[in-house]
């Protein structure tokens, strides 16, 4: 993979936290005192099936190292099935990524409960190092969005 | 069969089951064919075509048509009778405004593919038995018709009319084609190397829209690249990103309605090879959620809008290589 140029390069990251159960889950951890990478941002969706893949593809193209989905865990959904939809939609667009050559690993789904802050951290600081060894996101990058 | 074809439309209008017909309107060129609708019998009579160029896939008008008044008779070939039953399945068309008659198909060539073999000044085609028959300016030219035929019919993927209310020639059955044999190859490159091929490809396209002018599943009143707020509504991509974006986009939303008709490539005045794009979400949900015909009958449930509670495959498989 690319390397990196500069050592202080940190990855940015954006993960798509479901309000009922993943979002409640980065709050357990935070008021259970564990710490994640300072590098994920987290936006709010009402269910992980909000998320279109426009989405996915403007946070890569606005500069996003790497793209995590956070939902409820299959059968726990606040809305009965909305995490089916997004399990089957994002199997999809993650394959037409892969086949475009971006680097599969920089998109990944996982279902983290409300009670599950540590499972919350555990997943992140895997993510953010697996983007931090991929190094920067170069081949879904809009150019024009570029800081420096 | 073009004679055949004006002689039934002109019964149909003589009858009074129909009103007006949707088909191929002649143009300056034998191979320089417009879709259209002809309420008129002399107009039918002298400018209707039927010819190895007519390879418009005429289900996408009838979205428009079939809320006028009256019936409209329109000509089918079999990939176009997928593309109606989709569009009848989405409550698009009004299926009692329309009289289908299922028309046989051999395959389509194009002035574009003829070209690329050296045949240029076309007068006339016929197709005669599998071998394609070119009068020119320079002299009468024979080639064999699978060599000048688009991708999309080398691969036919049916011969089958699955949807008519008469036919004119013969129906045949559902082709065993090897539509995805293309698909395979560029899985099996390097994600370097897919990169660098799609690269190649989708930084050809200048937005002329076309791909999603022309498909017959991309009827949204109001698209999302029309939008202006939506920031993407540019006409000429701007930058690499926008390019894989707008095909990525494109080719997702038709995702599981996509009859793999094929006529985005057709139009693509860069040939690029758009068709790539969808035949790879057919192939991963056929090989992920068991196979789906888009089209294969009306009222069928896409897989992108159903789903298994147990059993369904994980997004985690891509980076397994699960649905590579």
């Amino acid at each position: 993979m690319q390397v990196n140029e500069n050592e202080n390069w940190k990855p940015k990251i954006i993960a798509f936290c479901c309000n009922w159960c993943s979002y409640s889950g980065a709050d357990l951890a935070g008021t259970n005192r564990l710490s994640y990478p300072a590098e994920v941002k987290i936006v709010r969706v009402p269910c992980s099936c909000r998320i279109n893949p426009m989405f996915i593809l403007r946070a890569f193209g606005r500069g996003a190292d790497g793209v995590i989905i956070c939902g409820c865990h299959p059968g726990d959904c606040h809305y009965s099935e909305g995490n089916y939809h997004t399990r089957r939609r994002m199997t999809l667009l993650f394959s037409m990524l892969n086949y475009l050559g971006v680097e599969s690993a920089r998109t990944r789904v996982e279902w983290v409960s409300a009670a599950e802050g540590q499972r919350f951290v555990n997943v992140m600081n895997s993510f953010v190092q697996d983007i931090t060894e991929l190094g920067p996101n170069r081949r879904l990058e809009d150019l024009r969005c570029r800081e420096n | 069969m073009q004679g055949e074809l004006i002689k039934r439309a002109v019964g149909l209008m003589e009858n009074g089951t129909v009103n007006r017909v949707l088909g191929w309107r002649r143009g300056e060129f034998v191979y320089d064919i417009t879709p259209s609708v002809f309420s008129d019998k002399d107009d039918l009579e002298k400018n209707f075509v039927y010819n190895e160029f007519c390879g418009n896939n005429l289900s996408r008008y009838l979205v428009q048509e079939s809320e006028k008044e009256g019936k409209i008779a329109v000509f089918l070939k079999p990939c176009d009778t997928y593309s109606f039953n989709q569009l009848c399945t989405e409550h698009r068309i009004k299926r009692d405004n329309v009289y289908i008659i299922g028309i046989e198909c051999y395959g389509k060539t194009s002035a574009d593919l003829l070209r690329e073999k050296g045949i240029s000044a076309i007068l006339d085609a016929k197709n005669n038995n599998g071998t394609l028959i070119v009068e020119t300016v320079y002299g009468e030219k024979q080639i064999p018709m699978m060599d000048v035929m688009a991708e999309r019919c080398v691969s036919c993927k049916s011969k089958k009319h699955v949807i008519y209310d008469e036919l004119i020639g013969e129906d045949g059955g559902v082709l065993d084609s090897h539509r995805f044999d293309q698909v395979e190859e560029i899985e099996k490159m390097t994600a370097e190397e897919r990169f660098n091929f799609w690269r190649g490809e989708l930084s050809r396209c200048i937005r002329c829209n076309a791909c999603r002018d022309v498909c017959p599943a991309c009827t949204c009143e109001k698209c999302v690249f029309d939008n202006p707020k939506s920031g993407i509504r540019n006409k000429g991509a701007a930058d690499d990103f926008e390019e894989n974006m707008y095909h990525i986009i494109r080719a997702y939303h038709v995702a599981g309605r996509c009859t793999d008709c094929g006529e985005c490539s057709r139009v693509c005045p860069e040939h690029i090879p758009l068709h790539l794009l969808n035949r790879k979400f057919i192939k991963d949900y056929n090989e992920l959620y068991g196979p789906f015909m888009a089209g294969a009958e009306i009222g069928q449930v896409s897989p992108m809008c159903d789903f298994t509670k147990e059993k369904d495959a994980e997004p985690s498989i891509v980076q397994k290589g699960g649905a590579e």
